[in-house]
């Protein structure tokens, strides 16, 4: 691991305490698993320290888990100019409100947005939770797991009507999935119905 | 005397508007002619693109980058390729590495061109458009004789590019950078110091470097503010660290930083480009990893081993390791990056990315309060926003 990743992952976990749940490094990159209640203090924290100087947050992002008990993970990119370095915090929800950071970074607001229409998770402290991405008055929450790709309405103006409508999807084929994954390599070797012999080793993840 | 109240009028800016760059609407809350909020709205170009990337292989994922900013397709590509190379752990060939940065500083010719010519037709000045247009094409005709496509490319792929420079044209490149110069000296002399552009632009919308930072800026628009930040130097990739290149940074921050970093950043690209032919040396362009890149046609006609691979590449696609990656670029308009979370199978498992556009939009409010209505023609022609991206 790189000396100065080393150190920072040091100094984090030192002066965050009990709020670093875990810390994780690979291919270079430092990423910390934070309790949701303390993000607030924790890019706080990495934003004003000497050592850390992350002035920047470039990204905040949903990633969806189903098969997690707390299934959502928000990730928070930061980025300090000053030491040329990257690091990634996350928290992790079920579904309930995670504290918003826009007092902290003003640029968070969009991407709070963001994550809320795309995955359903709630910031509290967020002045203007809206729908951001998808069509005003969308329901559900697209980018999760468990949202098909197609969707469920699809739009067409109605000329009799003289204004567009919302209908159910009809597609004149069926969406298929094709399942290319070969048993052969790449893949954990299970073969397409192995894995009921295996049912107690559940909760692994491919 | 009479006393009037005065009601604050909400506008409508766009969808339809053409200096809306797209199909961006926003509600303006005006004061007279003063903005008092300005709320944008987005998400009217929203295809979906990370959904539809987490249902498609590694290779089906390349051509969705070109379509999110649109004006510089190669640079959003880089991104994710080298997103998946560093979670594949492999290494591009040096000519490969070295066509990239090649074909990365042409798109951000294109972009510029586009960014800065429409800019100043929004603010009233016609005939750079139809100057800049010129060499734009003469660029895109470069990208159509090395893929065959002016626009959406789909030219890098995981582990290099798709084929070799045809013969010649190089040269030709060459001979291009010669003359480009002189174009950017004609729309300098017609912009930089005209009196009516430097009227719409100078101290409008100056954002401070606290600010900018504040905001998320990058790019362009973090320059203009005066934070010498650019990845190609800081977090050099592929052939970056060799090249030879100054950073432009503004001082104002205004609308007329941000235009002359971008006028500036040309030439510098221009220097790039020559740095990037003239070094370029002779070898593959793509990895010989026949888990990644698939076997020269000609091979497989002998080989049994890599007519198999070919197939299997083709319908299975490539395995990328588990782990998640934040790789960003430095795209024409700013840190455009990627989130990579592989799980080891074919398809991503999610894959964020991350456009600049989006926290540069975000911020019109913050730049827009208390500037006049025609100001925010200006503001929105020089953060530079595309909708392809911002919308994804």
């Amino acid at each position: 691991m790189d000396p100065a990743l080393e150190e920072l992952k040091e100094i984090v976990s030192i002066a965050l305490g009990e709020s670093v749940m875990d810390t994780s490094e690979s291919r270079g990159e430092l990423s910390i698993q934070v309790n949701r209640q303390d993000i607030e203090g924790v890019l706080t924290y990495l934003r004003d320290n000497v050592n850390c100087q992350f002035k920047q947050l470039v990204d905040i992002c949903g990633v969806d888990y189903p098969e997690r008990d707390e299934r959502f993970e928000v990730v928070y990119n930061l980025l300090s100019l000053t030491h040329n370095r990257r690091i990634r915090v996350k928290v992790r929800t079920g579904g309930e409100a995670v504290p918003s950071v826009v007092g902290v970074f003003s640029t968070a607001g969009w991407f709070e947005r963001e994550c809320w229409d795309l995955f359903g998770v709630p910031f509290e402290g967020n002045p203007d939770l809206r729908r951001i991405l998808t069509d005003y008055g969308f329901q559900g929450h697209p980018l999760r797991k468990d949202f098909p790709l197609t969707g469920f309405v699809e739009m067409r103006y109605d000329d009799e009507k003289k204004r567009v409508v919302y209908e159910p999807v009809k597609l004149t084929q069926e969406f298929r999935t094709f399942d290319f994954l070969s048993p052969w390599e790449g893949q954990p070797p299970v073969l397409p119905g192995d894995e009921k012999a295996e049912q107690n080793n559940e909760g692994e993840g491919a | 005397m009479s006393q009037n109240q005065i009601k604050n009028m909400t506008l409508n800016f766009g969808p339809q508007h053409p200096a809306a760059h797209g199909v961006l609407r926003m509600v303006l809350e005006m004061d007279g002619e003063i903005i008092d909020r300005a709320d944008p709205h987005i998400g009217l170009l929203h295809r979906g693109t990370e959904k539809l990337i987490e249902n498609k292989t590694y290779q089906q994922a390349t051509p969705y980058f070109d379509r999110l900013d649109y004006v510089a397709p190669q640079n959003q590509e880089h991104a994710f390729v080298l997103a998946a190379e560093k979670l594949l752990g492999i290494e591009v060939p040096e000519r490969g590495q070295y066509i990239r940065v090649l074909y990365c500083e042409i798109g951000r010719i294109l972009n510029h061109i586009l960014n800065i010519t429409s800019y100043a037709m929004d603010v009233g000045a016609m005939t750079p458009m139809l100057w800049g247009f010129e060499d734009r094409e003469r660029l895109m005709e470069f990208c159509e004789r090395v893929c065959g496509a002016r626009m959406h490319m789909n030219y890098f792929r995981v582990g290099g590019v798709a084929r070799d420079m045809p013969d010649g044209l190089a040269e030709d490149i060459l001979e291009w950078i010669e003359q480009y110069p002189r174009m950017i000296d004609d729309i300098e002399t017609l912009l930089t110091e005209n009196r009516i552009f430097k009227q719409r632009t100078v101290d409008i919308a100056k954002v401070d470097k606290d600010t900018a930072l504040d905001w998320g800026f990058t790019g362009p628009n973090l320059r203009a503010s005066g934070v010498a930040w650019d990845l190609r130097k800081a977090q050099p990739y592929d052939a970056y660290d060799k090249m030879d290149f100054d950073i432009p940074v503004g001082k104002y921050g205004d609308c007329y930083d941000r235009y002359v970093v971008r006028m500036v950043e040309m030439r510098e690209s221009l220097k790039i480009m020559r740095q990037a032919i003239e070094q370029m040396p002779d070898g593959p362009v793509i990895t010989e990893d026949r888990k990644v890149a698939p076997p020269l046609r000609a091979e497989m006609k002998g080989s049994m081993e890599a007519l198999i691979h070919h197939f299997k590449l083709m319908t299975e696609g490539m395995h990328v390791p588990a782990g998640e990656t934040y790789t960003a670029v430095e795209a024409p308009k700013g840190e455009f990056a990627v989130y990579l979370v592989s799980d080891g199978t074919n398809k991503p498992y999610r894959c964020k990315i991350r456009a600049p556009g989006f926290a540069h939009l975000q911020a019109m409010d913050m730049m827009c309060e208390g500037h006049m209505l025609a100001d925010a023609v200006a503001v929105i022609g020089s953060i530079d926003i595309v909708f392809g991206e911002i919308d994804r």
